[in-house]
């Protein structure tokens, strides 16, 4: 296979940013998608709107705004700093941070919808019979919203490894540190070495494909949409 | 539908009948003082330039495969004559600039005389144009080892695009400092804000930039044109105003 050393490097990257960002998605997602389930706040819109945003922003905007707000004078680069870290962009750190903005709204609505869809009398027989609202959330929500768990995971990891336009503009393509495949793939695009290009190219989109497939498949819920 | 299909269809027509338009593939390092070129040519010829601005290697990819520019303005020399040798452009090709290199900081006082921070070492990252893909990379990293400094340096780079994202790395200070072309940061031949040291033309191959007529454009009489103007005093005396020097 003509992968260089240089190519699995990113792969591993890639997968390492993806596991990572999805697994602290997952942990702050479904607070906030339980929330957005329940609420009748009239801010409810407000942080939908935030949530969605990441879904029709260009990753350009994104990726700008990253920069500068993370930079030296920027609010969350002087945060940093202030905290002895230095500044985020051109780090693993920074580019965990953005793949989680980034990647929120596909974390959190199929959490949401699937907390939406459990109805209020369960909850109100599991309080009656004297489960604490934890013991509720693990043995009700959690067993009956396997399949928003599910779809969230997958969409949040599948996205994760496909995002580009934010990576290249923070990353600062560092081997082993921000350069992921996509970027890669663009780098050997670039470079006109188009037989590397194909074979992590292809190998994207074999993934990405397999992914889709075996959660349209898998996944109660989906399959019943299809 | 049908109707709009021909509503399209003659928009397209008429566009392309229009006389005296061209457009002009520009390399990122050059989109300013093109801008003022093509201002001055539009003024002067009554034609009209439409510049499109990127990296060199990007836009070989697209001219292979049919994208619509007339005349490429690169960053190098060699994608003109591969083009050339190719047949996707004329034999026109001819150095319009010759591109100078400077360590900049957007603070002021970080970069000394003589680039003697690199030696110093006293930041985290420096940004630089990717050497695969970008001419002034290429140069920026010969200079590099030209000061025996690449190796010692290479874990602090970051990788920009191209010359115009690199030039954003430091500009927005998450880089302290890094090689750009001296035209981003030039005004009235000297470096406007922040710090430099302009590298020795000697530290690096010279950065040539030839401009040429690309195939589409032979018989685009704004395109010829326009290459002819950017041979002129007027266009010359922009380029060399924005710190470039000339064949």
């Amino acid at each position: 296979m003509p992968l260089t050393d240089a190519d699995f490097a990113a792969i591993w990257l890639t997968l390492k940013l993806a596991t990572l960002t999805t697994a602290l998605l997952l942990v702050a997602g479904t607070p906030l998608a339980w929330w957005l389930a329940r609420t009748a706040a009239r801010w409810k819109g407000a942080v939908s709107a935030v949530v969605a945003l990441p879904l029709v922003l260009p990753p350009t905007v994104l990726g700008f705004y990253l920069l500068v707000a993370m930079g030296p004078a920027g609010p969350l680069g002087r945060l940093t700093q202030a905290a002895g870290l230095g500044t985020l962009p051109f780090t693993f750190a920074g580019l965990v941070l953005a793949s989680c903005l980034y990647s929120l709204p596909f974390v959190v609505q199929p959490l949401q919808n699937a907390f939406t869809a459990i109805p209020e009398r369960l909850l109100e027989a599991a309080a009656t019979l004297r489960a604490s609202p934890l013991d509720t959330f693990f043995h009700v929500v959690v067993p009956l919203a396997r399949p928003g768990f599910l779809t969230a995971a997958v969409l949040g990891f599948a996205h994760t490894v496909g995002e580009f336009g934010v990576v290249l503009m923070i990353g600062g393509n560092i081997p082993e540190k921000t350069r992921v495949v996509s970027v890669q793939i663009y780098d050997h695009v670039e470079a006109l070495e188009y037989a590397q290009a194909h074979w992590l190219a292809g190998g994207m989109l074999l993934f990405s494909f397999v992914v889709l497939l075996a959660l349209y498949t898998l996944n109660p819920a989906m399959r019943r949409q299809t | 539908m049908q109707r709009l299909i021909s509503a399209v269809l003659l928009c397209l027509t008429t566009m392309a009948a229009h006389a005296g338009d061209t457009r002009i593939a520009v390399a990122a390092n050059f989109s300013v003082p093109a801008k003022r070129i093509a201002e001055a040519f539009e003024r002067a010829s009554g034609h009209k330039a439409t510049l499109v601005t990127g990296a060199t290697g990007k836009f070989y990819a697209q001219i292979v495969n049919g994208a619509p520019f007339e005349v490429l303005l690169a960053a190098d020399d060699e994608t003109p004559a591969k083009l050339e040798k190719e047949g996707h452009a004329t034999g026109t090709r001819f150095t319009y600039a010759i591109g100078r290199l400077v360590l900049w900081s957007a603070s002021p006082g970080l970069v000394d005389i003589d680039g003697a921070v690199l030696k110093r070492g006293t930041f985290r990252h420096i940004a630089v144009a990717n050497p695969r893909l970008a001419p002034y990379g290429q140069a920026a990293t010969e200079t590099l080892a030209a000061l025996g400094l690449a190796e010692a340096l290479r874990p602090r780079f970051v990788l920009g695009e191209n010359i115009a994202q690199t030039h954003q790395f430091v500009a927005s200070g998450n880089a302290e400092l890094g090689f750009v072309a001296l035209a981003q940061v030039a005004k009235d031949g000297r470096i406007g804000e922040g710090s430099g040291w302009i590298v020795p033309a000697q530290l690096h191959q010279p950065i040539r930039q030839d401009a040429v007529l690309l195939a589409r454009g032979r018989d685009n009489a704004a395109a010829k044109a326009f290459l002819e103007w950017l041979k002129g005093d007027d266009a010359r005396a922009t380029i060399r105003g924005f710190g470039y020097d000339l064949p």
